[in-house]
C-alpha cells in the first residue's frame, strides 16, 4: 500500500508559495460556493464595515477629551473656569458605547462567518467525497492515496482559514485604510500626507526583504524535504541500513543536508525577521514626525492637542493594514492554489453510466463469453486483442503466469473496473454494457490477495458483503470460510474490533474473513485470488478447504497459484506481458508444448 | 527604550506645547529619533542572535536524534516502531523548533514590556495604575478560561480529523471492495458522518476563539476608556499633566499586549513539551547492540554453529526460539521452513547479531559470535530481507548498498545471478534507471531480484535469504536457484522459504516448528521421518507429482 508518507507531504507543504495556474476561474468558482449564503455574507459585509467604523472614530473621540482636559486646565490657570466633567464623562460614555457596539458587531460577524465556513466546507468535502464514487478505477490507480488524502484534508482546510480569518481581514484593512485616511484629512493634510509618505518606503523595505528571503526559503524547504525522505527511508529500511553497515554513510548524508538545512533556515528566518525591526522603525519615523509637526501645528493653533493624539494612532492604525497585506497576499494566492487542487478531483472525468438497464440480471447461472474483446490501459499499447473465451456455468477458469503478467487485467474487466474497447462480455445473454454496474456487480463475489477490511466489528467487516446481514447469516458465511473457529477464540468474538488496516489478526485470518464476506453475498459467480505466500502451512489448508466450498457449484475465476486448481480447472488461460498467450484445459496445454508447458516443468526443474 | 518614546512624546506635549517652546519640541523629536534607530538595531541584532540560536538548537537536536536512532539495534526499531520515530525526528523538532523561536522572539521581549510598561505607569501615576489592577486579572481570567474550554475542544477536533481520514483512507484503498460489493451509498453515508462530526466540532471550537477577539479587544478599550476618566480626575487634582495621559495610555497597551503574548506561548508551549517529552524518551534508550571497532577481526566465515541456542524478545514471556543445535559448513545451502511465527526470520536475525541470543552460544569458525568485530561480521553477510526495500536513487547506488565502489561488471554479474538482468536491459536508462522511494516503479518480483543482486556483489562468505523467492514465479524462482548454485558455490547459504519447491534440494533442511527444530535433513530424509514436513509438502499439494 502506499500513501502512507505524511512527513512527505508536510515537506512539500512547506514550499508554500505555490501559484495557481487560473487564478481567476479558481477564484471565481470557489466564490459560487459562497453565493448561497449571500444574505448571511452581505451582514458579514455590513457588521464587518460597523465594527470598524466605530473602531476608526475611536482616536478622533478620545482627542476630544484630551483637547477638553488641556482647554478646562487653561481655563483654571487663568482663573476663569474648571474642567468641564460633565462633558468629558458623556464622551467617555459615547466611547464606551462606540466600543461595546463595535465588539458585539465585531462578535456576531465572527460567529456569522464561522458558520458559513463550516457550511462551504462540509459541502466541498461532501462533494469531493461523491466524486471520488464516481471517479473510474483509472484514476485511483494513476494518483496515489497520501495525494488525494491531502487534497481533501490539508488543501480543503486552508480554504477554510482562509475563508474564516482572511476575507474578514480584507474588509477590515480596507475599511481601516479608508476610514483611518478619511479621519486623517478631515484632521490636517500636512500630517497626513506624512503619513501617507512612510507608506511606499516599508512597502518597498518589505518587499526587498521578502525577495531577498525567498531564495533561502526555496533552499530551506528542498533540504527540509530532502532530509525528511532520508528520515524516511533510512528509518524504513533500517534492517538494511544494519546488514549493509550503511550508518556511517547515513549519518554523513544526513549531517551534510541537516547543514544545508541549517544555513538556509537561519538566513531566511533572519532576513525575514529584519522586516518587523524596519517596520518599527519606519512607524516611529512617522510617529515622530507626528509628534514634532503635530506640536508645531497646535502652537499655531492649526490644530487641537487631542488631534495629535488622535493622530499618532492613526499613523499607527494605518500602516498596520498595509503591512499586513503582504501576508494576505500570500494567504490567498496558497488559497487558490489550494482550491485548484481540490477543484481538480471534482473536474476529473466521471465514467458514463447508463441510466436505463435494458436488461436484467436477477436470474444468473454463470455462463460468461468474451466475444471478439479489445482492451489497453492506454493507446499505445494494446494489451488484449480479440480474445474470445466461453465459460459454461459452473466451470473453474484459472488464470496463471509469471508475475506482473497482468493478471488482474481481466479481473479488471470482468467487474468492469475498467471498460473494454471494443468487443462484448456476455454473461447469460446479457451484454454486461448494458446494466449498470451496480447490478453487474451484484452478480460477482471477489476475493483479492490485498485483503482490506475495515475499522470496524468481524460481524460488520462480513456483513459488509451483504446489506442488512442478520449475525446468524455472518456466522453461517463464517462457518462455510472456516473463520468460525478462530473467531470464536477471540475475547469478543464476532464484536472483536479490527484496528485499522486489521493489524490484531494475522494474514491469513484476514484472507478467511474476505473469503467469508464473498460467502455472505452469494453470488453466481467468483472471482478468487489464491496468492498466500504470507500464510502459514495450517491456515493455508484451511483457505484451501475454504475456496473449495466457494467454488462449488459457482462459476469461478480464479487466479492460480496452486497445481491442483490449475490442474483441475475446465479453461487454462495462460498471460504474460499482460497478454493471454494460450488457453485450453491442462491436457491441451501440455500438448501443445508452448509456455504453458515451460512453466509447468521450470516447477521442477531444481 | 521603547518605554522612553511616550515619554518623550508626553515631554513634548507638557513642556513643549503647552508653554509654546519650539527649539524643545526640535530638540525631544531629535532625541526621539536617535532612541528609536537605537531600538531598530537592537532587534536587529536580537533577531539574528535568536534566528541562529533556535535554528541551530534544532539543528543539534536533529543531529542527535539520528545519530542516536541509527545506533539503535532491530529490537529497538521493533519495540518503537518506524513511524512513530520519523515522526519524532521530524515533526516534534520542527514543532520544538517554532516554538523555540517565537519563544526568543517574544518571550523575551514580553516580560520587558510587561515589567518595563508597570514599572514607567506606576512611576507617572501609581493611582492611575489601579485601573491595571482591574483589568489586567479580568484579562487574564478570559485568557484562563478559554484556554480550559478551548484545549479539549482542540484535542477532540483532532480526533475527528482522525476519524474523517481514516474513512477516506480505506475508502481509497479498498476501492475495488467497495465497488465490488456495490456498497458505495453506504460508504458515503459513514463519509457523511464523518464530515458532520468534524465541521459540529470545528464550528465549535471556531466560535470560542473567535469570540476571544472581541472580548479582548473591548477588555482593551475599556481600560483606555478608565484611564482617561481617572486621569483627567488626576489632572484635575494637579498630580499629572496632560501629556503623561497620552503615555500612560501607550504604556497599558504595551502591558496589554504582553500579556496577551504570554497567553499564546502558554497555549503553545504544552504542545513543544509533548514534543520535547517523546524525543528525551528516545535519547534515554540506549541501544542494546553497539556496533563499534572492538573485538576480533575475522578474515572469512568458514562454519556457522548454533548450540542449544534460545532466544527470547525482552519483555516477552515465552522463548520465540529454544534448543536450537545445527551447523552449516562452508559451500552448503541451509533452508529453513516453518509456518508463520514459528521463529524462521528471528532465527536468521541471530546471524547478522540484529538481536543477541538469549541462551546457548552461536559459534563462528569455532569461536563466539559476541567475541567478533560485529561490523566485519556484517561485512562478510550479503542479506536478503523479506520486504524488499530499495533506496531513491538509481540501481547503480542501489546496487553499491552492497558494496561501495562496486565497477559496472561487478553489477552486471550480480543481475545476471539474481535473474535481474533480463529486465534491467529492457529499461531505457540500463543501470541508470531511477529508483523511486521505496522502489515503488518496480514490480514486486523485480525489487526482489534487486535485492539479491545487491547483496550477491558483496562476495559474502554468507548469502541468507528470508522468504526472499516468494514474488518470483516457479520458472524463475528455479533459474535463480541454479545460478546460486553455480556462481557462489563456496559460500554459506541460508534460505528461509515458504514454497517446498524452492528448497528441495538444499543439503540441509530444517523444519522449524514452534521455534524448536521438528526436523533436520534432506528432502527424502524428512519426508520418511518428520510428519511437520510431511504436512507442509502436503498441503502444497505437490505428493506424488
Amino acid at each position: 500500500m502506499t500513501g502512507k508518507t505524511p512527513t512527505r507531504n508536510k515537506a512539500k507543504e512547506n514550499i508554500g508559495m505555490e501559484k495557481a495556474t487560473n487564478f481567476k476561474g479558481t477564484l471565481r468558482r470557489l466564490i459560487k460556493y459562497l453565493a448561497s449564503y449571500k444574505l448571511a455574507l452581505i451582514v458579514v459585509f455590513i457588521l464587518t464595515i460597523l465594527s470598524n467604523i466605530f473602531t476608526v472614530i475611536g482616536p478622533k473621540v478620545m482627542g476630544l477629551v484630551t483637547t477638553k482636559l488641556l482647554d478646562g486646565i487653561r481655563l483654571k490657570a487663568e482663573g476663569t473656569g474648571s474642567i468641564n466633567f460633565g462633558y468629558i464623562r458623556n464622551i467617555l460614555l459615547i466611547l464606551g458605547g462606540m466600543y461595546l457596539l463595535s465588539a458585539v458587531f465585531s462578535y456576531l460577524q465572527r460567529y456569522l462567518m464561522t458558520g458559513v465556513t463550516q457550511k462551504v466546507i462540509y459541502t466541498l468535502r461532501k462533494e469531493v467525497d461523491e466524486k471520488l464514487s464516481k471517479l473510474p478505477l483509472k484514476y485511483y490507480d494513476e494518483n496515489q492515496v497520501g495525494d488525494i488524502l491531502s487534497r481533501v484534508t490539508n488543501d480543503v482546510d486552508k480554504i477554510s482559514t482562509a475563508l474564516q480569518q482572511t476575507v474578514p481581514q480584507l474588509i477590515t484593512s480596507v475599511v481601516t485604510i479608508v476610514g483611518v485616511l478619511v479621519m486623517m484629512l478631515s484632521i490636517s493634510l500636512s500630517l497626513s500626507i506624512i503619513t501617507v509618505l512612510v507608506i511606499p518606503l516599508s512597502f518597498l523595505a518589505t518587499k526587498r526583504i521578502a525577495k531577498l528571503s525567498q531564495k533561502y526559503f526555496i533552499i530551506q524547504s528542498n533540504s527540509l524535504g530532502k532530509l525528511n525522505a532520508h528520515i524516511e527511508e533510512m528509518y524504513s529500511g533500517h534492517n538494511i541500513v544494519k546488514a549493509f553497515g550503511m550508518e556511517d554513510k547515513s549519518k554523513e548524508e544526513f549531517d551534510e543536508t541537516n547543514e544545508t538545512l541549517y544555513k538556509s533556515s537561519y538566513r531566511a528566518e533572519f532576513i525575514s525577521g529584519l522586516i518587523r525591526p524596519i517596520m518599527t522603525l519606519v512607524d516611529n519615523l512617522a510617529y515622530i514626525a507626528v509628534a514634532v509637526l503635530g506640536g508645531f501645528l497646535v502652537l499655531k493653533q492649526r490644530i487641537s492637542i487631542g488631534d495629535v493624539q488622535a493622530f499618532t494612532q492613526y499613523s499607527k492604525e494605518f500602516t498596520q493594514p498595509i503591512v499586513r497585506s503582504a501576508d494576505i497576499i500570500n494567504t490567498i494566492q496558497a488559497t487558490i492554489a489550494s482550491a485548484e487542487r481540490v477543484f481538480a478531483i471534482l473536474d476529473e472525468d466521471e465514467i458514463f453510466e447508463i441510466t436505463r438497464e435494458e436488461a436484467n440480471l436477477d436470474r444468473v447461472k454463470g455462463r460468461v463469453e468474451f466475444k471478439n474483446v479489445c482492451f489497453s490501459y492506454n493507446k499505445d499499447e494494446k494489451l488484449i486483442e480479440d480474445m474470445n473465451i466461453l465459460v459454461e456455468p459452473g466451470d473453474t477458469v484459472a488464470i496463471v503466469g509469471p508475475t506482473g503478467a497482468g493478471k488482474t487485467t481481466l479481473v479488471n474487466l470482468l467487474m468492469r473496473f475498467y471498460d473494454i474497447d471494443s468487443g462484448q462480455i456476455i454473461i447469460d445473454g446479457v451484454d454486461v454494457s448494458n446494466v449498470t454496474r451496480q447490478s453487474l456487480r451484484k452478480v460477482f463475489g471477489m476475493v483479492l490477495q490485498d485483503t482490506w477490511l475495515f475499522k470496524g466489528s468481524i460481524e460488520d467487516n462480513i456483513g459488509y458483503g451483504k446489506e442488512d446481514a442478520s449475525l446468524s447469516e455472518v456466522e453461517m458465511a463464517s462457518k462455510i470460510a472456516q473463520s468460525d473457529f478462530f473467531i470464536k477464540t477471540l475475547q469478543d468474538g464476532y464484536t472483536t474490533v479490527l484496528e485499522e488496516d486489521a493489524d490484531n489478526i494475522s494474514q491469513g485470518q484476514k484472507q478467511l474473513l474476505t473469503i467469508a464476506r464473498a460467502i455472505i453475498s452469494n453470488p453466481p459467480i467468483m472471482i478468487l485470488d489464491e496468492a498466500t505466500s504470507s500464510v502459514d502451512t495450517r491456515t493455508e489448508v484451511l483457505i484451501q478447504k475454504a475456496m473449495k466450498k466457494v467454488m462449488e457449484g459457482r462459476t469461478s475465476f480464479v487466479i492460480a497459484h496452486r497445481l491442483s486448481t490449475i490442474k483441475n480447472a475446465d479453461l487454462i488461460l495462460v498471460m504474460k506481458d499482460g497478454k493471454i498467450i494460450e488457453q485450453g484445459n491442462h491436457i491441451n496445454l501440455m500438448k501443445a508444448q508452448g509456455f504453458y508447458y515451460d512453466l509447468y516443468n521450470s516447477q521442477f526443474a531444481a | 527604550m521603547e518605554f522612553y518614546l511616550p515619554n518623550l512624546m508626553a515631554k513634548i506635549v507638557n513642556n513643549g506645547i503647552i508653554t509654546g517652546n519650539q527649539a524643545y519640541i526640535l530638540s525631544m523629536g531629535f532625541r526621539m529619533l536617535i532612541v528609536s534607530i537605537l531600538a531598530g538595531i537592537s532587534m536587529v541584532i536580537i533577531s539574528y542572535h535568536s534566528s541562529r540560536a533556535s535554528i541551530g538548537f534544532s539543528k543539534d537536536i536533529r543531529q542527535d536524534i539520528f545519530g542516536h536512532i541509527t545506533k539503535f539495534s532491530i529490537g529497538e526499531f521493533h519495540d518503537l516502531g518506524t513511524s512513530s520515530l520519523i515522526t519524532r525526528t521530524t515533526n516534534d523538532v520542527n514543532q520544538i523548533e517554532m516554538v523555540f523561536l517565537m519563544f526568543l522572539r517574544m518571550m523575551i521581549r514580553a516580560p520587558f514590556m510587561l515589567v518595563g510598561g508597570l514599572i514607567m505607569a506606576i512611576n507617572k501615576n501609581a493611582k492611575l495604575s489601579l485601573v491595571l489592577a482591574v483589568s489586567m486579572p479580568i484579562l487574564l481570567a478570559i485568557i484562563y478560561i478559554a484556554g480550559k474550554k478551548g484545549i479539549p475542544m482542540f484535542k477532540i477536533v483532532q480526533e475527528k480529523i482522525d476519524g474523517l481520514n481514516l474513512v477516506l483512507r480505506e475508502k481509497l484503498t479498498g476501492v475495488r471492495v467497495i465497488r465490488a460489493f456495490s456498497r458505495e451509498d453506504y460508504e458515503e453515508v459513514r463519509f457523511d458522518n464523518r464530515n458532520q462530526e468534524l465541521s459540529g466540532a470545528n464550528l465549535k471550537v471556531d466560535r470560542l476563539i473567535q469570540s476571544l477577539f472581541p472580548i479582548i479587544n473591548l477588555v482593551l478599550n475599556f481600560t483606555i476608556v478608565g484611564v482617561l476618566w481617572f486621569g483627567s480626575e488626576q489632572v484635575d487634582m494637579g498630580n499629572m499633566e496632560v501629556g503623561d495621559i497620552m503615555a500612560f495610555i501607550q504604556y497599558v497597551m504595551m502591558i496589554m499586549f504582553s500579556l496577551i503574548m504570554f497567553s499564546a506561548i502558554f497555549i503553545i508551549v504544552p504542545r513543544a513539551v509533548a514534543s520535547a517529552d517523546r524525543i528525551v524518551e528516545i535519547m534515554n534508550i540506549d541501544p542494546t547492540i553497539l556496533v563499534d571497532n572492538s573485538g576480533e577481526e575475522i578474515e572469512q566465515i568458514e562454519s556457522i554453529v548454533f548450540k542449544d541456542v534460545g532466544f527470547k524478545y525482552p519483555e516477552a514471556e515465552e522463548k520465540v526460539l529454544s534448543d536450537l543445535n545445527f551447523s552449516v559448513d562452508k559451500g552448503q545451502t541451509l533452508a529453513i521452513i516453518g509456518g508463520t511465527g514459528s521463529g524462521k526470520t528471528t532465527l536468521i536475525n541471530l546471524i547478522p547479531r540484529f538481536y543477541d541470543i538469549t541462551s546457548g552460544e552461536i559459534l563462528i569458525n569455532g569461536k563466539e559470535l559476541r567475541k567478533y568485530n560485529l561490523k566485519e561480521i556484517r561485512g562478510r553477510i550479503g542479506f536478503v530481507p523479506q520486504k524488499a526495500v530499495l533506496f531513491s536513487g538509481d540501481i547503480k547506488s542501489n546496487l553499491k548498498v552492497g558494496k561501495r565502489d562496486a565497477s559496472l561488471e561487478e553489477m552486471e554479474r550480480a543481475a545476471r545471478i539474481s535473474q535481474a538482468e533480463e529486465f534491467i536491459n529492457t529499461l531505457e536508462n540500463k543501470y541508470d534507471s531511477l529508483v523511486a522511494q521505496g522502489g515503488k516503479n518496480f514490480s514486486g518480483g523485480q525489487k526482489q531480484r534487486l535485492t539479491i543482486a545487491r547483496a550477491l556483489i558483496r562476495d559474502s562468505d554468507v548469502f541468507i535469504f528470508d522468504d526472499s523467492f516468494s514474488a518470483l514465479d516457479f520458472k524463475t524462482d528455479a533459474k535463480l536457484r541454479k545460478a546460486l548454485k553455480e556462481e557462489v558455490s563456496d559460500a554459506i547459504k541460508i534460505i528461509v522459504a515458504q514454497r517446498v519447491s524452492s528448497i528441495m534440494d538444499a543439503d540441509k533442511i530444517l523444519v522449524l516448528n514452534k521455534g524448536k527444530i521438528a526436523g533436520l535433513g534432506r528432502h527424502k530424509e524428512l519426508m520418511d521421518s518428520c510428519e511437520v514436513y510431511r504436512e507442509i509438502v502436503e498441503s502444497q499439494a505437490m505428493e506424488g507429482e
